[in-house]
């Protein structure tokens, strides 16, 4: 059994809770004295029905508004799969939130409301998700009980939605009619849409092939922390010497040859090490420990690669923000510490291009700064040099993070699009 | 052409996802530890560190929060795997807490030491100046956890702020903090209470004999059955039976409900959970019944 991580994203009114809270409780993944708290709220609020949103809401403010203010994680299996949920909540003011969310995601389900068609939000959230390359991407169109099933209305957002997302470059898309507050497609097929011949949506989630989704191809290997046994009560290992950390890019093998960064130098891997015994492959996202023929200086913050296929050595970064701080803006001068895989460093915010217009991604190259949940291209000047890849290519070698050196804040997450 | 599609289990995933949270931490930070109770979740934690070092030893300190209400069969596993590691234990007593007067005892029938940990913990902290501390939360287990980060920020006062949490992305995380400040790490955030069994299952880890069903003196109160102890006071109506139990949760013997089981190996309690329709907490902890927000109020003062 593998594991599937998705994001979803919509607002309350879409019916984003209601299909979650369906999937969880059709799974059951709710459990009798969950499912009462809820039964038991509903009434106390004079709800009619139980409110199956209710189970998502995690915090006392959410409770109070109503509303979703943070990714709250959800978990569930059937006998296929365990999932991932990340539950982001949908207003433009929570852009962050799904940023973040999505990160991580093999997978995004926009949900649409079948009686409004593609809205600005459906537009944002559809170009988020491609931003983040989130690798697949199902349109549930919701509420089809409201539009009595229609097919011609489904056909209609079908296409209007086919022809924006050919503008973003959008990754496999797969387009689902669903009623969630009555199940219709959600975990079986429904009987309400004869015409529709696809998949129900769990059906989608069990098995969407996601295992070629990893970038096999380019070995990289991010120095994480060095074990050198102090305490070695066992002679043999007073000279251990191994590189921990976790494969972020292709194979690697006992034997292979291997090119450290950034001294260059080419040696063999000698041993791929874990606590059960040594394996004869490691890929992504393997945690292991490598033990290499040659006797080079190797700290955290380094890089093992292939010697004919290495990432950029770059100081000078092009890449795309998503800004996430409410206090400060980030504009040219700016100074921040920046995260890449294993490597701090601090950077300097040489050029704002543009900023971009998330509903309408329009490009306001007029813009000075950018602030909370706002999305532009900036060039960066990094004090030392980072071991990059293009975010397209490899969402580990080419994210990072940026942290505000005086509050100590995440503010900003980063996604490289060229590296010079 | 090779046959393999690179598919990897969910426990596979978690574990190398689990290993990578602490290597970081080692790497950054000055002086962490692992909360360690002799519970399950800590159990699977303590393995993974293991793990994550092989073959150093664990480059931290262990920390046992001792309420001194605890399970004796618990304390006495707790000692043992820290000994078999190597692994230094720093018993952090709640009972020096009150003899100092940090704390004061709560009195009456539901008299219980869980809430006054909390002080018992932050002041630990400080004193060995810790800037890191992993705990065995899960996400799953309660709704105010499903929304906290792995690497989760703890002011000057060890208070958690749900509202300003750092955005956490990719498998990225801010390591940085001011001195007094800390970070609770959580490498179990993603598991669920069936992949901590499935685990326990796979690995063959040792668990406390509590865990497993056996015969016990009990009393029921609240829908819950609670054990014999000295620690508890019982009213006139709170009749002691036997019964065959086990527990799902380790926690205080003041606050930990058995469940009637008679699950006595791994493979049965598995099934046992798989069938469950009750949440382990909401089964077995007497502290987060006192309202919706309960957890949530006690993670802000600084709970686990």
């Amino acid at each position: 059994m593998d594991i599937l991580r998705f994001a979803t994203a919509g607002s309350v009114d879409d019916g984003k809770s209601t299909l979650i809270g369906r999937l969880l409780f059709d799974s059951k993944a709710i459990f009798e004295d969950q499912l009462e708290a809820v039964e038991r709220t509903s009434r106390d609020r004079g709800t009619e029905y139980t409110d199956l949103s209710l189970l998502t809401d995690g915090l006392r403010a959410e409770r109070e508004q109503g509303i979703t203010i943070d990714v709250a994680y959800r978990y569930f299996a059937t006998p296929k799969r365990k999932f991932i949920i990340a539950d982001t909540p949908g207003h433009i003011q929570y852009t962050r939130n799904m940023v973040t969310g999505a990160s991580t995601a093999d997978l995004a389900i926009v949900l649409i409301d079948a009686r409004k068609g593609v809205l600005e939000q459906s537009r944002r959230h559809a170009f988020l998700t491609t931003l983040l390359r989130v690798p697949h991407l199902v349109l549930a169109v919701n509420k089809m009980d409201l539009v009595d099933y229609s097919q011609e209305r489904f056909e209609e957002i079908r296409e209007e939605f086919t022809s924006f997302a050919a503008k973003l470059n959008a990754p496999d898309l797969t387009f689902i009619p669903i009623s969630a507050l009555h199940g219709d497609n959600v975990v079986s097929r429904s009987e309400s849409m004869p015409w529709y011949n696809g998949s129900s949506l769990l059906h989608h989630l069990e098995h969407v092939h996601i295992a070629s989704d990893r970038n096999l191809v380019d070995v990289r290997f991010p120095v994480q922390y060095v074990i050198r046994p102090q305490r070695a009560t066992d002679p043999a290992l007073h000279d251990y010497r191994g590189y921990a950390g976790q494969v972020a890019g292709g194979v690697l093998k006992p034997g292979d040859e291997v090119m450290h960064l950034p001294s260059g130098l080419i040696t063999r891997i000698a041993s791929i090490d874990t606590f059960d015994g040594p394996v004869d492959e490691a890929f992504a996202p393997m945690s292991v420990t490598l033990r290499l023929e040659d006797d080079i200086d190797i700290s955290r913050g380094d890089m093992i690669c292939r010697p004919n296929n290495q990432p950029h050595v770059a100081q000078e970064l092009e890449a795309m923000i998503c800004w996430m701080s409410d206090v400060t803006k980030l504009g040219p001068r700016t100074k921040l510490t920046i995260k890449h895989t294993t490597r701090t460093a601090r950077a300097l915010v040489r050029d704002l291009h543009y900023r971009l217009d998330v509903n309408t991604l329009h490009r306001d190259e007029s813009a000075q700064s950018l602030g909370l949940n706002e999305i532009g291209r900036v060039s960066l000047r990094i004090t030392q040099p980072l071991f990059v890849d293009d975010y397209a290519r490899n969402r580990l070698t080419g994210g990072f993070i940026l942290v505000d050196e005086s509050t100590s804040n995440t503010v900003g997450a980063g996604m490289i699009v060229e590296a010079k | 052409m090779l046959q393999c599609d690179y598919t990897t289990s969910q426990l596979d995933v978690l574990e190398a996802e689990a290993i990578h949270i602490m290597r970081e931490v080692a790497a950054e930070f000055e002086r962490p530890c692992l909360l360690f109770s002799g519970g399950k979740d800590s159990i699977v934690m303590l393995r993974i560190a293991e793990k994550a070092f092989w073959p150093a030893p664990i480059p931290f300190p262990l920390m046992h929060v001792d309420t001194g209400h605890n399970f004796p069969e618990v304390i006495e596993f707790r000692d043992r795997r820290a000994e078999e590691l190597g692994a230094r234990l720093v018993v952090a007593s709640v009972q020096d807490s009150i003899d100092a007067g940090r704390v004061a005892e709560e009195t009456g029938r539901r008299a219980s030491r869980n809430r006054l940990q909390t002080t018992t913990l932050l002041d630990a902290i400080e004193d060995n100046e810790y800037d890191a501390v992993f705990g065995g939360a899960r996400r799953d287990e309660e709704k105010a956890r499903a929304k906290e980060r792995v690497f989760s920020f703890r002011d000057e006062f060890g208070q958690w702020d749900p509202k300003s949490q750092r955005p956490e992305l990719w498998n990225l995380y801010n390591s940085k903090i001011r001195k007094g400040e800390h970070i609770r790490v959580f490498p179990l955030s993603n598991w669920t209470e069936l992949d901590i069994w499935d685990y326990i299952r796979r690995e063959g880890i040792e668990i406390p004999s509590i865990y497993y069903a056996h015969t016990r003196k009990v009393f029921e109160r609240d829908g819950m059955l609670l054990a014999d102890s000295e620690f508890i006071t019982r009213d006139e109506d709170e009749q002691l039976f036997e019964s065959v139990v086990r527990y799902r949760t380790v926690g205080d013997v003041t606050c930990t409900g058995a469940v009637q089981s008679t699950a006595a190996t791994v493979e049965e309690i598995i099934s046992e959970i798989a069938a469950t329709r009750i949440t382990e907490r909401g089964a077995t902890r007497a502290d987060d019944r006192a309202s919706e927000a309960s957890m949530e109020d006690r993670k802000k003062e600084g709970y686990f």
